[in-house]
């Protein structure tokens, strides 16, 4: 406190004065004041901002999530005539990866490279067709080969690649596009589908790294598949192509070919007729090309397969129908090991015929359209349609999606192109995606499964929460297994019966460990413990018959066979202390004699036994988890249920007893129906504890996302696979993204079994201050 | 009997025994974790004996240590391959530390009891620590001077024991060397160049300056390299000198290696020391374990890198927690109006102690390391962008992360202390006339000091046991740099550290060598434990010592 300077003496001599004046007094009084408010302004900010940075968990996470509930959106951007003229029909176009530059071919044997943003011509070559051929037919290989074949009607077929040869220099980024012909150059570039001159009614190629297949349908019902086999000269690089030409037989009951597809594999090919069916050939040995089955494709008996084309990784095939139908089919081999086409599922129809279908080039996500202009953007893995767009009445020819799936073309039969921006960055979720089972490409079934990256491009991610989140229940449930009778029991014990002295060691060294980091529970539980168990599984199993059986031997001997002068001795109380010789032993027997009861039962190796039996067994597994997550439980458990017990008020438990009843009967039907909401809670925050623990089952199991409850198999839980994966994950995208699902999760799950928990406590100490 | 059930007595004995189960476990992990932690550096006798088994002819001389032994079935050894004698159902076997990891390709190896001769101890044995491919076992055999024998048998002994100690200064001169002094030139290179670069991109300065600038860099380069010039050649000259000498070494397959002396760590004959030898050993290898650095991947050498990161990130979480977690409480027991809402924030906060720290370390990464971060090194970090500087995992974050996941620890104890302090206090204090302000910073808060005292220390515990989320916000498993060190700004929170709960994992997990790392990981384990330990045990006597207090004067 200032002492403020004694006020200005006046005439006459006063007493010195101690206490400050008046006006002094009130300065200082108002600066006690506005550090007063100060304080409590300061405080409160202080207070209520580091309550809100705590929100902000919450809130963060959930802003990290949203952006996955959005939904997808189209909208034209521009819309302009076709670059090149109206004169031609387009045969195909498309743009490059920034979206700056496109490409479009014209029927009038021209491929124009163009400015996207307003289609202004940058440069043009004509294609080397021959002048009075037109071309019937195109096809694609997939979208990110950039290879076009096109379909002539004099029986021949011009293969042709694009190359947008972007390169960066001061100025920005410069493109010199290019066309390339793969087969080569001069007479090469054309092919002779049929030698007979008969037109292409449809066409299709594949490229791998063997060499070309160009599989065509003929407009008389032919088909013919056509493989290049190119080899290099190990000496001189120089390529050497060799052709081969071989004859598919015809579709079964007079069905005409309309579209004709070939996997990268080259070993199948799919067929569309006009009667709406799909027929699949194996391929394989194209000179013994066969027909193996056919499926139809469309609802209506006399549509026909108006458009179809394979998805990223040609695995799965769309199909669309002239009824407006739009379905998945893929080959899955059945039991016999022979493919047979599935129809895996069905997307939302057009009211008009599926004029073309426009797959993306880096997810198994496509487009479609009709002739009433109709664009619908479906992603497959979800089975959803995601959105439409109507660009106008008009029929549109084709559509293609730009190789980041953020723009797509649409152009419509008067020749004008429409740029559509499409906004789609998380198409692979859905609550069904995550939830429920899905039939996911190259898989015979639909199933549940979480495999988030591959080292492929052709990948499709499996996002299924299914599996992470019943590991976690698989890990939370053993070791609630565990620690909850041991922890209840033991609370029940150390508060009821326990003398106070010995009380005031175990209580505190049991809720030391609840502080004792998991890393090392982890470790000791996945480097010595997990081992042990595998060398020693009949040693557990007699662990867990003996221990009980011994305390109660051990308690009846205690009691009854020794001399009274001896058992008196030591009072009441403490049991627990005599029983560590016991426990100790039964340990020691148990791991003894584990070696032998192995050699007696289980023929010398329990584990192969299992095996035998028909259990998986891996060394890391749920029995490991369960002890070691237990052993983390077990304080937080016990610590709040013996509070519980403890507290229960001495004259129930007394009353019981001067009723007559004997303590067991006073635990049984008095403390543990009083204490009961704090053991409850209890165990809810101990289950809380456990569902969110990473380290223990990061390190104590093998943390593959296995589907059951076998205790001798692993888990993978949502916190083991955060702590895996979100390392790795592109921030931003849509596996990020549900990295910061399967935290808010988290997040909610034990922020809901902490509550319960903690209000059902409450109650109780109001209850034990009412009693 | 009958009557003895009825009364429930095996039920009593049973949760007696409940209790008495989860404190064997108790006692028996911490005993277990002090046993192979503490022994990992008490010198084991190096045991030497003959191993033939059925097949082969020859007995095969091992030489080694026992790592651990355990005793299976018959069956499950022919499962894995092994030839068992058809009369023998159970089988001991030995891990065997062989070490010479160069030589053998194997240092671990289990050895069957039954084929093993009587083992014997020579006194002769040397165990050498190296800098690579682990411990060597074997017999002295020769001491070299530039690949010249100068000494043979015993002479060699005292040849090698004098050299040991005299290189071991040079030894030391060249690890500071080589960590120290040309890692800060390093350090010093790499801000010239992140200043060159800031100059190329600064728009705002006359060509002149640009200039001016472009030449006192290119000189303190200059002046840079030199120093490391004159630091090179020292460095070489030590290596050369100590290349100098070198010892052969006869191993156990019979086979003599020359090993020079700058490979070399320790020597010592373990069957040959006497207890205060061994105590003396013991002393000097724990001392290097606390000490020294990693070598290895982490296998090897010490763990002060790990110890320092972690006392640091703890360090600067509790400067962010505590004043945060202080003050959050006194607002929410003193002046915030106590009713549903306050209740309602009360348990969340108290709940948000249960939420799984995986869920804090996503937060971190998402808000702290990307969004902040990123939003730094856009700021102010252009020139080294696109290489991130704050926007990758670094000991900020990661404290931050910590001090978010401690704060209801604080809170809650904070909170309880401060609602212990009996309301006589308070009143007597607004009575005498002090405003509330007053009677909070002069008699509440003080009173309540070991409450807040407590609830930091839980803290601290709780810190330094997390790993799950520093595994995303900020630690790696060998960090070239301490965050704290000679260059300038001395703390250098934009670093990734080192932790010894992830040293644990790491060397445990991710090692390629388990088992020559697992006795390290549990001298780790030990370390780590200890503290934590130490730092509840220090909460627990203060948090009673409160009560206490407060018990007397409420009276």
């Amino acid at each position: 406190m200032n002492q403020s300077t004694p006020s200005p003496s006046s005439h006459r001599p006063m007493p010195v004065q101690v206490l400050p004046d008046g006006a002094a007094r009130k300065r200082l009084r108002r600066w006690r004041g506005f550090k007063d408010s100060a304080a409590k302004y300061s405080v409160g900010a202080f207070g209520m901002g580091v309550i809100l940075a705590l929100a902000l968990i919450f809130i963060y996470l959930f802003s990290e999530v949203l952006p996955m509930l959005r939904p997808a959106a189209m909208t034209v951007y521009t819309s302009y005539e076709a670059p090149g003229g109206r004169s031609a029909d387009t045969v195909h176009m498309a743009m490059d990866r920034h979206e700056l530059v496109g490409v479009r071919y014209t029927t009038d044997r021209q491929a124009v490279f163009f400015d996207v943003g307003d289609g202004s011509e940058r440069y043009r070559e004509t294609l080397p067709l021959p002048a009075d051929a037109t071309v019937t037919t195109f096809g694609l290989a997939e979208p990110r080969t950039r290879l076009v074949i096109f379909g002539l009607d004099n029986g021949q077929a011009l293969l042709v690649r694009h190359d947008f040869n972007e390169r960066f220099s001061p100025d920005g980024r410069q493109y010199d596009p290019t066309l390339e012909f793969p087969l080569g150059e001069g007479d090469a570039t054309l092919m002779n589908v049929a030698e007979d001159g008969a037109s292409i009614a449809a066409i299709a190629v594949q490229r791998g790294s063997t060499g070309t297949s160009v599989a065509a349908a003929l407009e008389d019902g032919r088909m013919r598949l056509l493989r290049f086999e190119e080899r290099s000269n190990f000496m001189t690089g120089a390529v050497t192509v060799r052709q081969q030409a071989y004859d598919i037989p015809a579709l079964p009951d007079n069905a005409q070919p309309r579209r004709i597809l070939l996997d990268i594999t080259m070993r199948n090919l799919l067929v569309g007729d006009d009667q709406g069916r799909l027929h699949y050939y194996d391929v394989s040995r194209p000179a013994q090309a066969q027909w193996v089955e056919s499926k139809r494709v469309t609802l209506r008996r006399d549509a026909q397969v108006q458009s179809m084309e394979y998805l990223l990784g040609t695995v799965s095939v769309i199909v669309g129908g002239s009824d407006g139908t739009v379905s998945q089919w893929m080959l899955v081999r059945d039991e016999d090991n022979v493919n047979r086409l599935v129809s895996v599922r069905h997307f939302d129809s057009h009211s008009g015929p599926v004029m073309g279908i426009a797959p993306e080039y880096l997810r198994k996500g496509f487009a479609t359209f009709d002739d009433r202009g109709e664009i619908k953007l479906h992603y497959s893995t979800t089975a959803r349609t995601l959105v439409s767009l109507d660009t106008g009445e008009r029929p549109l020819s084709r559509v293609h999606l730009a190789p980041r799936a953020s723009a797509l073309f649409a152009i419509d039969d008067n020749e004008q192109v429409h740029l559509v921006s499409v906004r789609n960055p998380h198409p692979e979720v859905s609550v069904r995606a995550l939830w429920s089972k899905i039939w996911y490409e190259g898989r015979s079934q639909p199933e549940y499964i979480w495999q988030s990256s591959s080292a492929t491009d052709e990948f499709e991610p499996k996002f299924s929460l299914v599996p992470l989140t019943l590991g976690t229940l698989k890990a939370a449930f053993y070791a609630m297994l565990f620690a909850t009778p041991l922890a209840i029991l033991g609370a029940v014990y150390s508060a009821y019966f326990m003398s106070p002295r010995l009380r005031q060691v175990v209580k505190p060294s049991i809720e030391i460990m609840e502080a004792v980091p998991t890393v090392i529970l982890g470790f000791l539980a996945g480097l010595w413990f997990a081992p042990f168990v595998e060398s020693h599984l009949p040693a557990v199993f007699s662990i867990l018959f003996l221990m009980p059986l011994a305390l109660i031997v051990a308690g009846f001997v205690w009691m009854r066979l020794l001399p009274e002068a001896l058992s008196n001795r030591i009072p009441a109380g403490w049991e627990a202390a005599l029983l560590v010789p016991v426990v100790i032993l039964v340990g020691w027997f148990a791991v003894g004699m584990s070696p032998h009861l192995e050699n007696w039962f289980f023929a010398g190796d329990m584990r192969q036994w299992l095996t035998d039996v028909g259990y998986t067994y891996d060394q890391r597994n749920s029995l490991v988890v369960g002890v070691a997550m237990g052993f983390a439980v077990i304080p937080t458990i016990y610590s709040i249920s013996e509070d519980a017990v403890f507290n229960v008020p001495k004259h129930l438990t007394q009353g019981a007893l001067a009723l007559g009843a004997t303590p067991w009967q006073t635990v049984t039907r008095v403390v543990l129906l009083t204490a009961s909401p704090g053991i409850f809670s209890a165990v809810m925050i101990g289950f809380g504890r456990a569902v969110g623990e990473t380290m223990i089952v990061l390190m104590a199991t093998g943390n593959s996302p296995v589907m059951n409850f076998n205790i001798f198999e692993g888990m993978r839980t949502l916190s083991a696979n955060i702590a895996v994966e979100m390392p790795e994950a592109a921030v931003g995208g849509t596996h990020y993204r549900i990295l910061f699902l399967a935290a808010l999760v988290l997040f909610v799950i034990t922020f809901l079994l902490n509550t319960v928990g903690e209000v059902v406590r409450q109650r109780l100490r109001r209850r034990y201050g009412s009693l | 009997m009958k009557d003895w059930f009825r009364k429930g007595s095996p039920w009593i004995w049973l949760s007696g025994g409940a209790v008495t189960i989860s404190m064997v476990m108790v006692v028996g992990l911490v005993a277990m974790i002090a046993v192979k932690g503490l022994s990992h550096f008490w010198p084991k006798p190096v045991v030497e004996f003959n191993y033939q088994t059925a097949e082969q002819s020859e007995p095969v001389r091992v030489i080694g240590e026992i790592s651990r032994s355990e005793t299976t079935t018959a069956a499950a050894m022919r499962e894995a391959g092994f030839n068992v004698p058809e009369d023998q159902d159970v089988v001991v076997r030995h891990l065997v530390k062989r070490g010479n990891r160069d030589v053998t390709g194997q240092d671990f190896v289990w050895y069957m009891e039954s084929f093993m001769s009587d083992p014997r101890y020579p006194e002769e044995i040397l165990v050498l620590e190296r800098l690579q491919w682990g411990d060597f076992y074997g017999y002295l055999q020769g001491f070299l001077i530039d690949g010249e024998v100068v000494a043979v048998g015993a002479e060699a002994r005292t040849a090698f024991e004098r050299t040991l100690r005299d290189t071991a200064k040079g030894v030391r001169e060249l690890n500071g060397i080589e960590r120290g002094e040309i890692g800060d030139v390093n350090f010093r290179m790499e801000q010239l160049r992140r200043q060159e670069r800031a100059l190329e991109l600064n728009e705002n300065i006359s060509d002149q300056e640009r200039a001016e600038a472009r030449q006192s860099i290119a000189q303190r380069r200059a002046e840079l390299d030199e120093q490391y010039a004159v630091l090179a050649e020292r460095r070489n000259e030590l290596r050369a000198e100590l290349s100098r000498y070198a010892i052969t070494m006869e191993t156990m397959e019979g086979q003599v290696r020359t090993l020079p002396f700058n490979t070399l760590v320790h020597g010592w004959r373990p069957n040959e020391m006497n207890i205060f030898q061994k105590m003396g050993h013991y002393a000097r290898s724990f001392w290097d374990f606390i000490s020294g650095y990693p070598r290895e991947a982490n296998t090897e050498g010490g763990i002060l890198p790990a110890i320092y990161g972690t006392v640091l990130m703890v360090l600067l979480m509790s400067i962010v927690v505590t004043p945060f977690g202080v003050l959050a409480a006194i607002y929410l027991r003193e002046y915030a109006k106590q009713g549903p809402i306050t209740q309602l924030i009360r348990i969340s906060v108290n709940n948000l102690a249960g939420v799984p720290s995986i869920v804090f370390g996503v937060f971190g990464l998402g808000f702290f390391v990307y969004f902040l971060g990123g939003s730094i090194d856009e700021m102010f970090y252009r020139e080294t962008l696109p290489s991130p500087t704050f926007g990758s995992p670094a000991l900020i974050w990661a404290s931050l992360t910590l001090a978010l996941l401690t704060l209801p620890v604080v809170i809650v104890s904070t909170e309880e202390g401060l609602s212990r302090i009996p309301r006589s206090i308070r009143d007597g204090s607004l009575a005498l006339g002090a405003t509330k302000a007053e009677t909070l910073w002069r008699t509440v808060v003080p009173l309540a000091a070991p409450a807040m005292m407590t609830g930091l220390i839980l803290a601290v515990a709780r810190a330094a046991g997390e790993v799950a989320p520093l595994m995303l916000v900020g630690v790696v498993k060998m960090a070239p740099s301490l965050p704290l060190d000679g260059n300038y700004p001395f703390l250098h929170l934009d670093r990734a550290f080192m932790h010894l709960g992830f040293h644990i994992f790491d060397v445990g997990f991710q090692s390629p060598n388990v088992e020559a790392g697992r006795p390290l990981v549990y001298a780790t384990a030990m370390v780590l434990v200890f503290l934590i330990v130490v730092l509840n045990l220090a909460a627990m006597v203060i948090r009673n010592r409160l009560r206490e207090k407060y018990r007397m004067e409420s009276d």
